[in-house]
């Protein structure tokens, strides 16, 4: 048995285990590579929150503004167009295959080859979105990942190109609702709106969690679509989160610091403050989930 | 495409009333009208990427978006910009033996949580299953730390090669481990029940009975670790660092347009290189992806 496991234990302790605890050492050092660390206490985190007088990190806030958004806009809409996709999707008799098949290839692509196409799509001048939208009397199409505003919109609507696997999940949550409990609503006289909210949607809850779960934690480690688009579209890789740090996401600014900056010490602190928000979301989440969330057909 | 199979409802037992019908058949349209609508926004960016790539420098500023004359000779342009038979072959390599190493570090570790019983067995799975939460910074800081100063014992610098990124996968992957004994928990214990009465140790069952069965989950596991690894693009930037000679696909092109200052054709004709190998490895196993997302989310 422990033969068995003896990967996992191995690996484990390794790469995962070791490297905590001394990310979490790290933390409270001032640590270049170049030289031995050296102790600073809580200094990092003081920096960082902008408390005894340290100063305060420039980006922080920004970075955990950005991260909250695209975490708040993202995963609903993801989740929204998922459930309605997939109800599309089963109920015609034929073609079923076919649609699902190009739904979910999207969401197999590169994230890195995805942002340089999406850059290219919404180029503000020689873009087809905009030679369509300024084709349009009376509408300004915006400069998407030149513009701070319309920077993060744009990284929202690349992210339902890659919805697919959520669909694909939704479908199969959709045929597994028994048909019984329709039969039985029908006989109630429900209309096809109570049918949804009394039925479809609770059945659903067990799938929209894990998807949930998933969307928050992945949005928490945002990284791979804002760097390319970032510096593509600004032509420069020596800034991250361009334009005008509107696409610093949280992730993005631990990797300036630890790997741009060799701010080693400073960037495990941030690291930690991610793994306790993420731990303490992931919790939260879980505990109100007994709420609303319905496992085996347990309608009540 | 599927508009051709829809037909009018079939007659059953009982003719339903022509109003009815007709309102049935128009629903039904209708779903089908939506879905080829999705369909068509789905493959607008592949389309575009496709087309771009054909076209000569001139007309990717043109508002033409059939490619005339197509120019093939883009694609050669690329392999002449950049050593990209290198950058193909790296990431071939990292995708390959990251592979190898998932499947034959977790299929053992699975079976040993899906099949022996052992006291705290549900305890160290939710280890597992945590280590799936955590992000990847945390640990991406010391880690870079270790295989930086610590890795000389071995004869060389880990940093700048392939070897972090390679190495840990043998040493099991959560997810992997995960989606692995949710398939094995299916396997009749009756069949390793009779194995043991007949003697056979614990490998011999994994090897003699269950992989034999569990080639679909095997498969499954192995292609989304190919295709993670392929698109991977975090892990390469941390640990290849700037050298060139090692650089993955995902990172070539992630600089690709910034270093280069090239036109948007040999972008997108690089990106559909880096991307062709996803879309054929999905259509020619798409099967196996459905299975491996749904046994993900629904029997989570």
């Amino acid at each position: 048995m422990l033969l068995l496991l003896s990967p996992w234990i191995i690996g484990f302790c390794v790469f995962t285990a070791v490297p905590m605890v001394l990310s979490l050492y790290y933390s409270f050092t001032h640590y270049d590579i170049l030289t031995t660390p050296r102790w600073v206490g809580l200094d990092n985190y003081r920096y960082m929150f902008g408390v005894g007088g340290l100063g305060q990190d420039p980006n922080f806030w920004l970075s955990v503004k950005n991260t909250l958004w695209i975490i708040v806009f993202g995963v609903p809409l993801r989740i929204f167009f998922g459930i309605i996709t997939a109800m599309l999707l089963v109920r015609p008799k034929r073609g079923n295959n076919v649609y699902r098949t190009l739904f979910f290839m999207p969401s197999m692509a590169p994230k890195v080859g995805a942002a340089l196409v999406f850059v290219y799509l919404f180029n503000p001048v020689t873009g087809p979105i905009n030679r369509v939208l300024d084709s349009i009397p009376g509408v300004t199409a915006p400069l998407w990942f030149y513009d701070p505003s319309w920077a993060k919109p744009a990284l929202l609507i690349m992210g339902l190109w890659g919805i697919g696997d959520a669909i694909v999940i939704y479908t199969a949550g959709l045929l597994d609702v028994p048909r019984q409990l329709y039969e039985a609503i029908a006989i109630e006289g429900a209309n096809r709106w109570q049918r949804f909210r009394y039925v479809t949607l609770p059945m659903l809850t067990p799938v929209i969690f894990f998807t949930l779960i998933i969307g928050v934690i992945d949005g928490f480690q945002y990284f791979d679509q804002a760097f390319v688009a970032g510096n593509t579209a600004s032509g420069q890789s020596s800034t991250l989160g361009n334009p005008q740090g509107s696409l610093l996401f949280y992730s993005l600014w631990i990797y300036q610091q630890a790997f741009v900056d060799f701010h080693m010490g400073y960037a495990s602190a941030l690291a930690w403050v991610l793994f306790v928000a993420t731990m303490c979301v992931t919790a939260v989440l879980l505990l109100t989930s007994r709420r609303w969330v319905h496992y085996h057909g347990n309608l009540s | 495409m599927t508009a051709t199979a829809v037909k009018p409802p079939e007659v059953r037992q009982r003719q339903l009333p022509v109003a009815i019908r007709r309102r049935r058949l128009l629903l039904r349209i209708a779903n089908h009208a939506i879905l080829i609508a999705v369909s068509a926004a789905f493959l607008f960016p592949i389309f575009f990427m496709l087309c771009t790539a054909l076209m000569t420098d001139e007309q990717t500023l043109s508002d033409k978006i059939i490619p005339d004359p197509f120019v093939w000779s883009n694609f050669k342009t690329v392999f002449d910009q950049i050593d990209l038979a290198r950058y193909t072959w790296n990431t071939f390599l990292y995708a390959g033996l990251s592979t190898v190493g998932v499947v034959v570090s977790c299929v053992p570790v699975a079976y040993a949580f899906a099949r022996i019983r052992w006291r705290g067995r549900n305890i160290v799975f939710l280890g597992v299953l945590a280590t799936l939460m955590l992000p990847t910074q945390v640990t991406s800081v010391s880690l870079y730390i270790i295989f930086a100063k610590y890795t000389g014992w071995t004869g060389m610098e880990w940093i700048g090669t392939l070897k972090p990124l390679i190495v840990p996968s043998f040493f099991g992957d959560a997810f992997s481990i995960f989606l692995l004994r949710q398939f094995f928990m299916t396997i009749p214990e009756e069949l390793s029940d009779s194995a043991r009465v007949d003697g056979l140790s614990e490998l011999r069952i994994l090897w003699d009975v269950i992989v034999p069965l569990s080639k679909p989950a095997i498969a499954a596991v192995g292609l989304f670790n190919f295709i993670f690894a392929w698109n991977n693009f975090y892990d390469p930037l941390v640990y290849l660092g700037q050298n060139p000679d090692s650089q993955t696909l995902s990172l070539a092109l992630s600089s690709f347009r910034t270093l280069h200052h090239v036109q948007w054709n040999l972008t997108m004709a690089a990106a559909l290189i880096f991307m062709l190998p996803v879309i054929v490895i999905f259509f020619a196993a798409q099967r196996v992806f459905i299975e491996g997302v749904t046994l993900s989310g629904v029997k989570g």
